[in-house]
Order: C-alpha cells, then structure tokens, then sequence
C-alpha cells in the first residue's frame, strides 16, 4: 500500500506587519520579514513554507516567486512553494519557468499549489473577467498538467494563444516539481485535481473541517477512475500559535475581525461575532488558535478525520507585530510539529495518518 | 426535488433534501456521467441526471448554478415548474452579468421574467453553504437559524417555507419577490447565521410568520 510521509507547513499571504506601537511597516518591511520567516521556518524544523499571491495593502505580496527565491538561497532543506499562485490570471507557461527557475535555485525543493484565486484583487490588475473565472482556470490546469509532462509542448485552448512544438525551460533535472491545486469546497474541482494528476490540497477557513471528509475518498476514487495511482492531500487552515491559548485569541481576534470586515463589503460574507469566532477556534471549527498544545490536539485530530497527510497552517494576520509572527513560526516548528507527530504515532503507531477510507482502491492501484 | 448545479452550494442542499426525505436528482452542465462519482462519494442516494429529465421528474426546481450561466438556461426547460432561486449577483466577486447589472429589479425578479411560465421563489441563497450544511435544527430548538423565503405567489411562498421548515430551519416569509430584496448580496441578512428574531430585527419588516 502507498503511504505519504506527514508534512507539516506554514503558508503567509504576506500580511501587512505593525510595529509594537500598532503602526504599519512599510510593504518593503514586510517584504523582508516573510524572507526572515521562512529562513526560521527551515531552522526550527518546519517541512514547507508557502506564500500566497496577494495584491493589496493588507496582503501586499504579488510576486511570491521572487520571495520564495530568497528564502531558497538562504536555506537547504526546507520545502518552497506557493500558497497559492492565482493561475487564472496568471500565463501558465510564465509560472511554469517561474517555479522551474525557483526548483532550479533551491535544488528540487519547489512546490506550486495552483488556485481559482478566491482573493479576486488579479483580476482588474491584469484585465481579466471575473465572469470567466470558471473557464480561465480549467483552461489553464489543462496547459499546466501539459507543461509538466516535460518535453515540447504542443496545446490549443480559447484563451490563450496555441504552442506548437516549443520548447520550455529549464528543463527538469529530476521529473516535475510537485503540484497541487487548492479546492474550497467544490466536489468537482476535487474531482478536476484527479484528473490533471495534481495533489489536492484542502482550503478549510470556516465551518467544520469534518465535513471536508467525503472529498478525500471522491480524490482516490476519482484517481482511481482516471487510472492514476493515489496522491497527497492537505489541508490548508487558518490560525495562530502563542504561548498560552489567551494569548493567541487575543492577539488574533481584533486583527481578524479588522480583516474579515474589510474583506465582506467586497466578498459579501457575514462579520464574524464572537460567537461565530469562538465555533471556529473550538474543536468544530476551522481557525487553529491557542497554545502548541491546542493547536497540535487540532491538527492531529483534523487529519486523522480527513485521511490527509499534510497540514499547512496559514499564520500572521494584517496587523500583528514582526515578533508575534516569529513567535508563531518558533513554536509552530518546536512545539507544535513535534507534538502533532508525537499524537499521529500514539493513535496510528506510524508517523502520519493514512488515507484509509477505501484502502480495497488504494491497493488495487499501487498494485 | 431537481437541484440544478453541482458546485459548492447544489451538493449541499441536495444531501439536505435527502436527509430531509425528499427523492432529489442533481444535474450540472453536461452528461450526468461525470457526476455520478461525485454523487456516489459525496451525496448517496442522490440521483445524477440531465438537467431536462431531472427537471421533468420533479415538483420543485432548485437553481444553484452560477449567475452569468443563468442567460444560457432554456426558460422552456423549467415551464409550469415551482422554482427556488438559490444564485445571486453580486458582481465585485463573480463579474459582470449585462441581464443582471443596473437593474432597479431584485435579481429573482429578472429572474422570475425570463422564466415566466415558471413560479420563481427567492431562497437559501443567503447562508453560506459551511453554514447551511451545520446549522440544521429540530423545530423548536432555541438556536434554529432562520432561512427567508420570497415569492409573489403566496401558496408557493408556504410550501417552499414548509420545504425550509423540513430541511431544519425556521423559514422567513417574505411577501414579494421584491421584498426578497432584503435576502441579496449586502443585504442585512446575507452571509449572516441568525434566529428569527434576530433576522426579523435585522430585515426590519412585517415578514408574514409560517
């Protein structure tokens, strides 16, 4: 049977830092401190650091490639990757050498997961129509599952121009790099990820991570369907480590609520109450906040639920200051990871939870 | 029940109205070949259809596609047929839909005109679907969350509000279409997860009780 080591990550959207007296740092400042991030990330023993395509004052982190890089030169081990990259908007072919490039520099430690891009800001920035969401996306998975095969590409869509026999480098030293696709909550965009033979990575930001469950089996099944031998799934969530569990929901709930305000009158969801805020970072819920404690007790149990074998927990939140952000990353790699691995192995006897909900498919096709 | 649409919300309501005991077939654009994975793993016991038998089949008509595919729907598919209107527009996040856009009318008003041999009734459009899918309640429970209903058609308005009332949410009733309104993108009550109290408050309107 096929079995995926855990991994356990961190994704930034490169949100927007205050100093200690709650003023913004300039963009360029942020900049520099996600670079810092992710240099500690490596140092204190985290699998992944992911940086989200963003384009606004609270999030400003357009060119995620260019950061990656950097953490890339200064690091040895740790994975590199978008979190995710707004293909729709984006030219497949140009992300595809960006990430190469990128794979190149960091010795194969690249990684892209690939979005709709539920963050909509791209789209009047490079002329795009949000009515085309939908078309823009599954026209540009198609050419990207092309641009990995390796070798000349040879692709006719409708929304961007033909290549016939053209050559795309850097060529590959060691196969593709890995690529992933994000899905909210949609059945058949689980169901497109299998098909392309693209790892899928689970976008839980509110509600009940469980109910995420039957998608895990559609992937396999649909893997399965499509001939294609079993792939990782994730899960990507939002949250907060500190020391204690008051600490965290404190420095996280004003900044989220700032946040989420914001971002309603654009994307027309409700301004989370306490109430709402207080499911979410409870057992049920989908904000992993607290103490390292908590927050392992949360992952382990959500992947244990989900038949995932990877967590990236999406940390920072526009307005926290530089030294609580590094305090997050110090604790999520000393504390929490060793903890959550320390769990998986007490109620698995294995380091990492396996997909399980139909092992009959997962033989059958490692067979 | 024929739920039209297979993306993040028609899965929802549809494995809500088997639970809810209803016999619910689902279609999306295409050959229901392709959804009959999803069906199976994700919604069992769920019919996967084509859209016309599925509609055919049914009593009620639940559209949970998005918005810019309505102007392609057939109106002649969905004649004579109770309809919830389940979309919404709401451009700043799904582009722009010329039908839709400027309009003085409720978007299940244009909606109802261009079906207009079907019974069009605004509804669970404005929960989102993580919400619609955890916050079922037995009637009488003190934290049952609220659903509104809308229609210019009063006995349609009841029976969909019994519909509501099945699925586990106390329904709304909302006198026109027009006073759907209320329901839409930033509006008072959308995206919010509310008892009827609190939603009545928040609509501040004479809303017909069920």
């Amino acid at each position: 049977m096929k079995t995926f080591p855990l991994v356990l990550g961190l994704d930034t959207f490169g949100d927007h830092e205050h100093d200690a007296a709650d003023r913004p740092l300039s963009h360029a400042q942020t900049i520099r401190n996600v670079v810092e991030e992710g240099v500690l990330a490596e140092q204190v023993g985290v699998d992944f650091f992911g940086i989200g395509e963003h384009h606004t004052d609270d999030f400003p982190m357009p060119a995620a490639d260019v950061v990656l890089a950097a953490i890339a030169a200064r690091t040895k081990r740790i994975h590199v990757g978008s979190a995710v990259t707004v293909l729709s908007s984006d030219d497949p072919v140009r992300v595809f050498q960006r990430f190469s490039t990128l794979n190149a520099i960091s010795n194969g430690r690249a990684e892209v997961i690939l979005g709709r891009g539920s963050s909509i800001d791209s789209f009047p920035l490079f002329g795009y129509d949000l009515a085309d969401y939908e078309d823009l996306f599954e026209e540009k998975v198609n050419l990207f599952a092309e641009l990995r095969k390796g070798g000349p590409v040879t692709w006719q869509g409708n929304l961007r121009p033909s290549l016939h026999n053209q050559d795309v480098v850097p060529f590959a030293e060691a196969g593709a790099f890995p690529a992933w696709i994000g899905v909210g909550g949609s059945p058949q965009s689980v169901v497109r990820a299998a098909r392309y033979g693209f790892s899928l990575m689970l976008a839980i930001i509110g509600g009940s991570p469980a109910r995420f469950r039957p998608f895990s089996q559609l992937f396999l099944q649909a893997l399965e369907k499509f001939g294609r031998d079993p792939l990782p799934v994730g899960v990507h969530s939002p949250g907060h480590v500190a020391d204690t569990d008051e600490k965290a929901l404190e420095e996280f709930w004003p900044r989220w609520l700032n946040i989420i305000t914001k971002m309603s009158k654009v994307r027309g969801f409700a301004i989370p109450t306490m109430e709402s805020f207080k499911f979410e970072v409870g057992p049920r819920g989908a904000l992993f906040i607290g103490s390292p404690e908590t927050v392992a007790q949360k992952i382990a149990a959500n992947l244990t639920i989900l038949g995932a074998n990877r967590f990236d927990l999406k940390f920072g939140m526009p307005g926290l200051s530089p030294d609580s952000v590094m305090k997050n990353v110090e604790l999520y790699g000393t504390k929490v990871i060793p903890r959550v691995r320390e769990l998986l192995a007490e109620s698995t006897g294995r380091d990492a939870p396996q997909n399980h909900l139909q092992p009959d498919l997962i033989t059958q096709s490692d067979a | 029940m024929a739920v039209l649409g297979a993306g993040h919300v028609g899965p929802v309501i549809a494995r809500l109205a088997l639970d809810a005991g209803f016999e619910v077939a689902i279609a999306a654009s295409g050959s229901p070949e392709n959804l009959e994975l999803i069906t199976q793993v994700v919604m069992p016991g769920v019919e996967a259809r084509w859209a016309a038998d599925a509609v055919a089949a049914s009593d009620v008509v639940v559209l949970a596609i998005p918005l810019h595919r309505f102007p392609a729907l057939d109106p002649a598919q969905l004649s004579g047929k109770l309809v919830v209107d389940a979309m919404n527009y709401w451009a700043p996040a799904d582009g722009v839909v010329p039908m839709f856009q400027g309009q003085e009318l409720s978007s299940s008003e244009i909606v109802q005109r261009r079906l207009s041999r079907s019974t069009v009734i605004k509804s669970l459009n404005h929960i989102a679907y993580q919400d619609l899918e955890n916050g079922r309640r037995p009637v009488g429970s003190p934290d049952r969350h609220a659903i509104g209903v809308a229609g210019d058609d009063p006995g349609a308005v009841k029976l969909v509000g019994e519909i509501i009332d099945r699925l586990g949410y106390d329904p709304v009733l909302l006198e026109s279409l027009g006073a759907g309104r209320v329901l839409q993108p930033g509006g008072p009550v959308f995206g919010a997860v509310l008892i009827r109290s609190e939603f009545e408050r928040a609509i501040d309107t004479t809303a017909v009780q069920a």
